[in-house]
């Protein structure tokens, strides 16, 4: 057998629905993308070693009126890496959260918008807030088709929307960003020693929900 | 009945539930991400959505059924049915639901009990047709006939 191109490209999917996480995982295999498949925000972050401290802004939570699957109780144990309650059962990776980052290469994300708890827009968020993370491509996914809904996502740094039930003809335009993404490795994308470093400098700031973002 | 007739009965079920428009393009969609790697691909799916809506449907009963109905709540299990449905292909149950997030808006109870009870018929027909249609794929394959994705019918 001889040598590969490139190494097989690595997608994590978020999707609280199983019916979905099944398609997309599914879509992405037949690919010949390497998947994990999550099914919350909460468990994605975790995969990606993301750690609350590489932060700048306070965190703030967005709650829009048009999620009707938020929870209304105070999820604020899900940013310090709480297993929330899900309904379907969980499609965890063997990883352990405290796998060092850097084992972890995940090449894009693609999230769904709708999930209950941490939607994918404030994973996004999330994501792009991210020191380590903010590089990694992400693309978001949704059944309801609100034009403000698209531009807010592709606002804060979504490479692509798609509307579901997604299509393969979707899947072949995730090839670009994995492939611009390769290209602008020059460095390890997560360095768990800078980070730690780094932690020791920033000032400690408490979790402050500067008002609820309504859209 | 030989294999080739076994055949033509399966791609003309098949066919008329299109016609009908029980099943939409996005079952194609799932027939076409089967292959021997995952030969039981449309199955599975379709298993997790019977057990899905069962839950769904159940869960929107009781809802209505409450003194004081939680139209948020209801709406989303909808949603989710509505997502799913869309998802495996089920093209009537998804439009079901459509009008039934309508009347959840408008906080209609009767109309919300109206909607559940279209919603529930239209279930059951997509899945007598799917058990059907899995069952004429088997007894071809029992018979050692290979099951071609409709697309390759030139449908």
């Amino acid at each position: 057998m001889g040598m590969a191109a490139e190494a097989q490209f690595h997608v994590l999917a978020v999707d609280d629905s199983l019916i979905d996480r099944t398609l997309i995982e599914r879509l992405l295999k037949t690919s010949s993308y390497h998947v994990t498949a999550v099914d919350s925000g909460t468990k994605a972050l975790e995969f990606l070693g993301f750690h609350d401290d590489e932060q700048n802004e306070t965190e703030s939570h967005s709650v829009s009126p048009n999620d009707h699957r938020q929870d209304s109780g105070g999820k604020a144990s899900q940013f310090l890496g709480f297993h929330e309650d899900e309904q379907n059962e969980a499609e965890t990776p063997s990883v352990s959260p405290n796998n060092h980052p850097q084992e972890i290469d995940v090449n894009l994300i693609i999230t769904d918008y709708c999930m209950p708890g941490m939607t994918g827009y404030d994973l996004l968020r999330k994501i792009k807030e991210s020191k380590s993370l903010k590089d990694i491509p992400v693309v978001i996914m949704s059944s309801d088709n609100i034009p403000s809904r698209i531009s807010r996502c592709l606002e804060e740094g979504a490479e692509e929307f798609f509307l579901k039930p997604v299509q393969l003809s979707d899947v072949n335009k995730l090839k670009p960003h994995l492939l611009k993404g390769r290209a602008n490795e020059s460095q390890p994308n997560i360095n768990s020693r800078k980070a730690m470093d780094e932690r020791h400098s920033l000032e400690r700031t408490r979790t402050n929900y500067d008002g609820l973002e309504v859209v | 009945m030989e294999v080739g007739q076994m055949q033509r009965r399966l791609a003309d079920y098949t066919k008329s539930l299109f016609m009908e428009g029980i099943l939409d393009a996005q079952f194609l969609q799932l027939q076409q991400l089967q292959d021997e790697s995952n030969p039981d691909f449309v199955v599975e799916v379709s298993s997790l959505f019977f057990e899905d809506s069962e839950k769904l449907l159940n869960d929107i009963a009781r809802a209505l059924d409450q003194q004081s109905v939680d139209f948020k709540r209801v709406d989303a299990h909808v949603h989710q049915l509505k997502g799913s449905s869309a998802s495996v292909g089920a093209q009537r149950v998804k439009n079901a639901c459509v009008a039934f997030r309508n009347f959840c808006e408008e906080q209609n109870v009767e109309g919300c009990v109206r909607c559940l009870q279209q919603v529930k018929q239209e279930y059951c027909l997509v899945k007598n047709k799917l058990e059907t249609l899995f069952r004429l794929e088997q007894q071809i394959v029992a018979a050692g006939g290979s099951v071609v994705p409709m697309t390759e019918l030139g449908f």
